[in-house]
């Protein structure tokens, strides 16, 4: 019955989305549908975490046929991990957003938000469990269509604008992923991860290596990596608050996570890649001095998205035990408190009417402390201060760069710490601008204060308070994490585990 | 008011009768249901003829090639689109209001409907202890010697025909209907 | 493996058009653009079929039959450039309404940086830089 679990996160969401479409009249019935199937997604992730970390990985073999040729899901303590933290934000944002519809436009909200945010879930979920190269592209592309309708509802000129850089910049990128897929299947005639990382280890190094690239690049995209970000601090930043704090949250952290996947499971480095090492410090580096240039707080906070892609790629391109429980540690923590920050300062921006900082009237503080608080604990999480979430990452990641005894592992352990000093300088601009100062007089009247409904804000809290939560039991998650990064570096048991049998 | 006239002529010899004393070359019902609110300059006799004559064989292809799915040509998919073009046709013949009186279920319902199927379908066999998305096959046994194969998967297709023909059906109302109004969907 | 060479031209010609059409200000030739592209990616993938590594059908033969992985896997592809293909459809007949062009801008930063000498004061909306353009 384990392999049910397995199954479930994506395929319930599914099921959600098609009932949603049915009931789209009764709006109670679809809010029901959507938190129902939400909470039990997570509930579901939880119990696949303990089994998995007891256990081992879960696999599934789809219509039972054997695992190269048939689909295959597998979860591991990586998937599994990714999957409880993705559940868990993607229902609070729902919780918020359900918040934000009432408040905004009573009952009668327009009904095609749920089918569509439930597909997006089960393609962020099946992407953390697939097997396989192939069904990895569906659930990217299931996680990408709905994101190209969530990001174009509501018409205004901005964001028709957006979503056309958005929409076609994923489909590049998908588009290129066919290619790869192509040529991966015509060197080894498999998709099957596990049975990939055997037979690509027959092929000439060179068409890996190239192979291997063209993945980088092709998951580069979707993970905003730069230089191929540019896309996203122009679009991530016209869509609705809710819409873009799951985007921010968790599609870039599923390309995080397929590369973690892919380049070892499949491409197998067996030391630390140079080339993903200067593309992390790149990306670190970039991101957060374009974050400083930025008036707009949800532009700079897309910078700062890209800037913080880097460290996980730095935990990565170490290909080490220590880099990569950085690595895993870092995606659960961003998750969590970039989908928080994107909350807050939403509630923000309906607070003060303003997302650029010269507009911003200031005195947020004094108004609304519940928020101000929320923000701080927030940014104080992302820079990385102790003693929150964010420090546990950073520390875990630094440890491994400097245990990595490479002049690249400690470069860019230096700038991962440069980079959160850029980070908290720009997070404090805001905090200056917006939430200090008198603030002036009748800017925030009382009417639009009341808008600010009691879901909205717990919704926030409960994602800043999962950065705390994340700090409080960093012993067991830690020691999850560094299970995790084990099983995802033993190669031959995640393939004995999919394929059976001894490798 | 056009599309009453027709109905009438359609419905019944009470009104028809006084109104068109010789009736008998009028057509005792509309080739389709809402042709009459097309523009008339806009209208084709042939097309509406050809339309009312293949409307029903493309549907019945579809079908067709729903069941054939398993193990021949065909399937879910294809029939679902084939289906879809039947109703593209119609659309072209007499425009939208032919499409919202041919199909009276809001497409998107459809689509729904398919796609909760389909997932059902995948789950199904862990009620019998099989794996996720496995197939089982009866074979019934006719009279006159005959046999008919018939696999879970057609379930399956079943609801990725309707997904496919929800899908279509929509696109025709916000693309077409929807375009010709001049404003988008919502 | 003998390699056919009128599929190698075909795909050239189309992965070449596509991506230069990709390369266009207006939507509609990048839908094109994306088209083409995706044709040729469904092509190679049933081109990548062939008998490199053993296909993936169980207990057969190779070259007994044809490869079904390939087509499985073209057809979802298939069904997902349709999907996205309506969506930039929807798009672009969205984008000529609201902005009477369905022209795909620069980034907002390059936009910045060319206006930044005249302009002091705030950065100018997307709209009114677009106004100041023409």
């Amino acid at each position: 019955m384990t392999g049910m679990l397995v199954a479930l996160p994506a395929l319930m969401p599914l099921l959600a989305a098609g009932v949603s479409l049915l009931v789209s009249r009764i709006q109670h019935a679809q809010r029901l549908v959507s938190i129902g199937v939400l909470s039990v997604v997570v509930a579901d992730a939880a119990v696949l975490l303990g089994v998995a970390d007891a256990r081992g990985a879960v696999v599934l073999r789809l219509g039972g046929y054997p695992p190269p040729a048939g689909i295959t899901l597998v979860a591991d303590r990586l998937s599994a991990l990714m999957l409880l933290v993705s559940a868990v934000v993607t229902l609070v944002v729902l919780l918020y957003a359900l918040g934000q519809r009432v408040s905004d436009y009573g009952r009668a909200a327009t009904t095609s938000f749920h089918p569509v945010y439930l597909v997006l879930s089960a393609g962020v979920m099946l992407a953390y469990l697939t097997g396989d190269l192939f069904t990895l592209f569906v659930a990217f592309e299931l996680m990408l269509t709905a994101s190209y309708v969530l990001i174009t509802r509501g018409v205004t000129a901005d964001r028709v604008r957006a979503a056309m850089t958005y929409v076609i910049t994923g489909l590049t990128s998908t588009l290129l992923l066919i290619t790869l897929i192509a040529l991966v299947y015509a060197a080894t005639g498999t998709v099957n991860l596990a049975d990939l990382g055997e037979k690509l280890a027959g092929v000439d190094p060179t068409t890996r290596g190239a192979l291997s690239l063209l993945f980088l690049t092709v998951i580069g995209i979707k993970a905003a990596v730069v230089p191929l970000h540019f896309w996203l601090p122009d679009s991530y930043p016209t869509a609705p608050a809710p819409v873009t704090a799951v985007f921010a949250g968790l599609l870039t952290k599923v390309g995080v996570y397929a590369l973690i996947r892919v380049q070892t499971a499949v491409f197998a480095h067996q030391q630390a890649w140079q080339v993903l090492l200067v593309a992390a410090l790149v990306t670190m580096v970039i991101g957060a001095l374009g974050a400083v240039a930025q008036d707009d707080v949800n532009r700079m906070l897309s910078f700062l998205l890209v800037s913080h892609i880097g460290y996980m790629l730095f935990g990565l391109g170490l290909f080490s035990t220590a880099g990569l429980t950085g690595a895993i540690l870092y995606a659960l923590h961003h998750i969590t408190v970039q989908a928080g920050l994107f909350l807050v300062l939403g509630l923000v921006a309906r607070h003060t009417g303003a997302t650029s900082l010269r507009r911003m009237p200031g005195g947020v503080a004094r108004q609304r402390p519940g928020l101000a608080v929320l923000f701080a604990v927030g940014a104080i999480n992302l820079a990385g201060l102790p003693p929150l979430s964010g420090f546990l990452a950073k520390v875990t990641l630094l440890r491994g760069g400097a245990a990595s005894g490479t002049e690249m592992g400690v470069v860019l352990a230096g700038a991962a710490v440069a980079v959160s000093f850029v980070t908290l300088y720009a997070l404090a601009r805001v905090w200056v601008i917006a939430f200090w100062g008198s603030g002036k007089e009748g800017s925030a009247d009382a009417e639009r204060s009341g808008q600010l409904s009691p879901v909205m804000t717990a919704a926030c809290a409960v994602l800043v308070g999962a950065g705390v939560a994340m700090a409080a039991l960093a012993g067991p998650l830690s020691a999850v994490a560094d299970r995790a990064a084990h099983s995802v570096l033993d190669v031959t048991s995640y393939r004995s585990a999919v394929l059976g049998g001894d490798r | 008011m056009a599309s009453n006239s027709g109905h009438d002529i359609a419905g019944g010899d009470v009104a028809g009768g006084d109104v068109w004393p010789e009736d008998s070359d009028t057509p005792r019902q509309p080739w389709l249901l809402a042709v009459e609110d097309h523009p008339p300059l806009r209208r084709s006799l042939l097309l509406e003829v050809t339309a009312r004559a293949v409307f029903p064989t493309v549907l019945l292809l579809s079908v067709q090639l729903l069941f054939a799915g398993h193990h021949h040509l065909g399937g879910g998919f294809a029939g679902g689109l084939v289906a879809g073009l039947a109703f593209v046709l119609r659309y072209v013949v007499a425009g939208s209001a032919e499409l919202s009186a041919a199909v009276r279920v809001r497409p998107l319902a459809l689509t729904g409907a398919g796609l909760a199927l389909t997932t059902v379908v995948a789950l199904l066999p862990v009620a019998f202890g099989a794996p996720v998305l496995a197939s089982g096959s009866l074979t019934l046994h006719l009279p006159w010697d005959s046999e008919v194969g018939l696999s879970s998967n057609l379930a399956l297709d079943v609801g990725v025909y309707l997904l496919v023909l929800g899908a279509v059906l929509d696109l025709l109302r916000t693309l077409g209907a929807g375009v010709h109004a001049g404003e988008g969907e919502d | 493996m003998p390699i056919n060479i009128t599929l190698v031209v075909v795909l050239g010609v189309l992965y070449g058009a596509g991506f230069y059409l990709l390369m266009q200000r207006s939507l509609m030739r990048v839908l094109l653009g994306i088209v083409l592209v995706g044709h040729g990616a469904n092509l190679f993938l049933q081109a990548a079929g062939g008998p490199a590594g053993s296909p993936a059908k169980a207990g057969t033969a190779i070259g007994a039959v044809s490869d079904p992985l390939p087509q499985a896997m073209a057809l979802t592809a298939i069904v997902i450039t349709f999907a996205v293909t309506v969506l930039l459809l929807a798009l672009a007949y969205r984008a000529s309404v609201l902005l009477d062009d369905d022209e795909v801008q620069d980034d907002v930063e390059d936009r910045r940086i060319r206006e930044a000498p005249e302009s002091e004061d705030e950065p100018a909306s997307v709209i009114s830089l677009r106004e100041e353009q023409r």
